[in-house]
């Protein structure tokens, strides 16, 4: 069987379970909105701040989901494929002829494709409450690419998570760090307009900020190259670093010879 | 004639020199029922994991239908189909999920997965339940999914790592069943590690026993237990009887052994049944009743190891798979 079969049937299992635990997906679904509904209430009168890019608060904060959401499916899918290996059936996997790179990729397919849905969610949302994404059509393709690609580099730190330990509780573990570097990003401000010194620096420093800002920039700006580039880069920096550090570390999981 | 399963001298060592396998030799014939038997903790599953190669040994050589399970992995995994302890299940798909996923990452296509899935259902008693997800399955359905899925491919080899352990009597005694018939009707090689000695002694053509890691006993059952060849007679007395002028004479015959029924001597050779009951006679000694118990392969334990396997408590195996 070929590598992408073995892929297409692994990421298709991967889909059935998130779909038959309702929580995996209604989670990711809503609360992100849930609390960008509530932190655009809140903070539109930000828009007010000179400087402040766009006059609704709502466009300004509409990629915090995409961010959030990816989160949310990164721990859930870590959480999926340490349950296999404490299961046995990663063993179970193994005693098949499928290649390595295939579960790995099939387990990320499944995310991604989660991920997908979620990102077409969030913009079928914005859209509806009366976003307009600046960038056009175009832009919306590239928004999506780049939410997949956002998921996958998330993905991979799942998936490096629980292949590292092999812990449902270590992946679960992991969301509060997300949060953080979720939180201290310019997710509620543009970065000039933050004015305590540490937070600005530090949220400087988040690469985080920059994904936030790529997809931003799609939504209220149109074509901007430096953010495009920078979030681009950063997701597939990382997409590629995790999916390296979990390949050699499935090697070590999946002892088989 | 090559064997389907050829161990030399294998060796798997863990953190802190813990060796859970200590060096053992055995081969196993094509189409042979094989039972490796031994207490939690001798080493089976490590063997185990190892012929499969989900494990590498630290020394040794063993080869699984002709392929060495280092150089060769890939071909050992085409060769064999496995049932590891726990029936590692999904429990979020269904059954007939599982077994097309099994069947189609071992390369098996489209049309014929749906027939041999269909056909491994039913022969295995899961055809109604085939579309329910495994979360409902009780603890003998998992198991017979289980050699369902290690089937799935038609190996030649199979291996049963305590493919009974917590099942009830009726699910215990229709996998005895299948295992009989895969060898009887399809040659099927099956390497079964237990540590019900019932089990060895029904299923298996050879048995081997392993206790702290290396083989101590190998042979068939029968020839297991002529070679200690000593039975039992128990006595269970009468209101009337002397209990100690029955150990008296039941002394004279070999070594006493423990009886919730009443006294039992293990013969030693000096006289058979007929001694006993002559002897018992003579001294005007009357019994309820008199057992003759021929030797079991917990017998063999004993004599190879000086415990007794049944009831057996020993620390669990390090777990095979590398931290």
């Amino acid at each position: 069987m070929s590598l992408g079969s073995q892929i297409l049937h692994l990421a298709r299992r991967s889909v059935i379970r998130t779909l038959r635990q309702p929580a995996n997906w209604i989670t990711p679904l809503i609360f992100p909105l849930a609390l960008m509904a509530v932190n655009s209430g809140g903070l539109q009168a930000a828009t007010s701040l000179p400087g402040f890019p766009t006059d609704s608060f709502v466009a300004f904060f509409l990629a915090f989901p995409f961010i959030q959401g990816a989160l949310f499916s990164t721990v859930n899918a870590g959480v999926d494929l340490a349950r296999d290996i404490q299961t046995g059936f990663l063993n179970r996997l193994a005693l098949t002829p499928m290649q390595s790179t295939a579960l790995l990729v099939g387990h990320l397919g499944g995310v991604i494709v989660m991920g997908f849905v979620q990102a077409i969610w969030y913009l079928a949302v914005g859209l509806a409450i009366g976003v307009r994404i600046e960038a056009g059509v175009l832009g919306t393709v590239v928004l999506l690419v780049l939410a997949v690609l956002i998921v996958t580099a998330f993905g991979s730190f799942g998936a490096l998570a629980a292949l590292r330990t092999g812990s449902t509780e270590a992946v679960h573990s992991l969301f509060p760090v997300f949060f953080v570097f979720l939180f201290i990003s310019s997710m509620n401000l543009p970065r000039n307009l933050i004015e305590t010194d540490w937070f600005q620096v530090a949220a400087s420093a988040n690469p985080v900020s920059y994904l936030i800002e790529a997809i931003r920039s799609l939504v209220i700006q149109g074509w901007n190259e430096e953010a495009l580039a920078l979030g681009f880069a950063i997701a597939i920096g990382l997409s590629i670093v995790g999916l390296t550090l979990s390949s050699l570390s499935l090697r070590t999981r999946l002892a088989r010879t | 004639m090559e064997q389907a399963i050829e161990v030399r001298g294998l060796v798997r060592e863990f953190k802190g020199g813990i060796h859970a396998v200590a060096g053992i030799d055995l081969d196993v014939a094509p189409g042979e029922i094989y039972g490796f038997l031994g207490p939690n903790g001798a080493g089976k599953s490590t063997t185990v994991h190892m012929l499969t190669t989900l494990l590498p040994p630290t020394a040794g050589t063993a080869k699984v239908g002709g392929h060495d399970i280092v150089a060769e992995g890939p071909a050992v995994r085409r060769t064999i189909g496995a049932a590891l302890q726990e029936a590692a299940l999904d429990p979020l798909l269904t059954g007939r999920e599982h077994l097309k996923l099994q069947l189609a990452l071992h390369g098996i296509p489209r049309a014929e997965r749906d027939r041999r899935t269909d056909e491994l259902l039913e022969r295995v008693g899961l055809r109604l339940a085939a579309d329910r997800k495994i979360g409902g399955y009780s603890g003998g359905m998992k198991r017979r999914l289980d050699l369902a899925l290690a089937l799935a491919h038609r190996p030649r080899i199979l291996f049963l790592d305590e493919p009974t352990t917590g099942l009830d009597p009726q699910s215990r005694s229709a996998l005895w069943d299948e295992v009989v018939r895969l060898k009887r009707d399809e040659g099927v090689t099956v390497f079964l590690t237990t540590q019900y000695l019932e089990e060895a002694d029904v299923l298996a053509d050879r048995v081997g026993i392993i206790d702290h890691g290396r083989i101590v006993a190998e042979g068939t059952p029968a020839a297991l237990k002529a070679e200690i060849g000593r039975p039992t007679v128990e006595a269970v007395p009468t209101e009337e009887t002397e209990p100690a002028k029955l150990e008296a004479i039941f002394g004279r015959f070999g070594e006493l052994q423990p009886s919730t029924a009443g006294v039992a001597v293990r013969l030693d050779g000096k006289g058979g049944l007929a001694d006993v009951v002559r002897a018992l006679d003579s001294a005007d000694v009357t019994v309820a009743a008199l057992h003759l118990h021929a030797p079991t392969l917990d017998d063999v334990f004993l004599a190879k190891t000086g415990r007794s396997l049944e009831g057996e408590e020993e620390p669990s195996e390090p777990e095979p798979a590398p931290a």
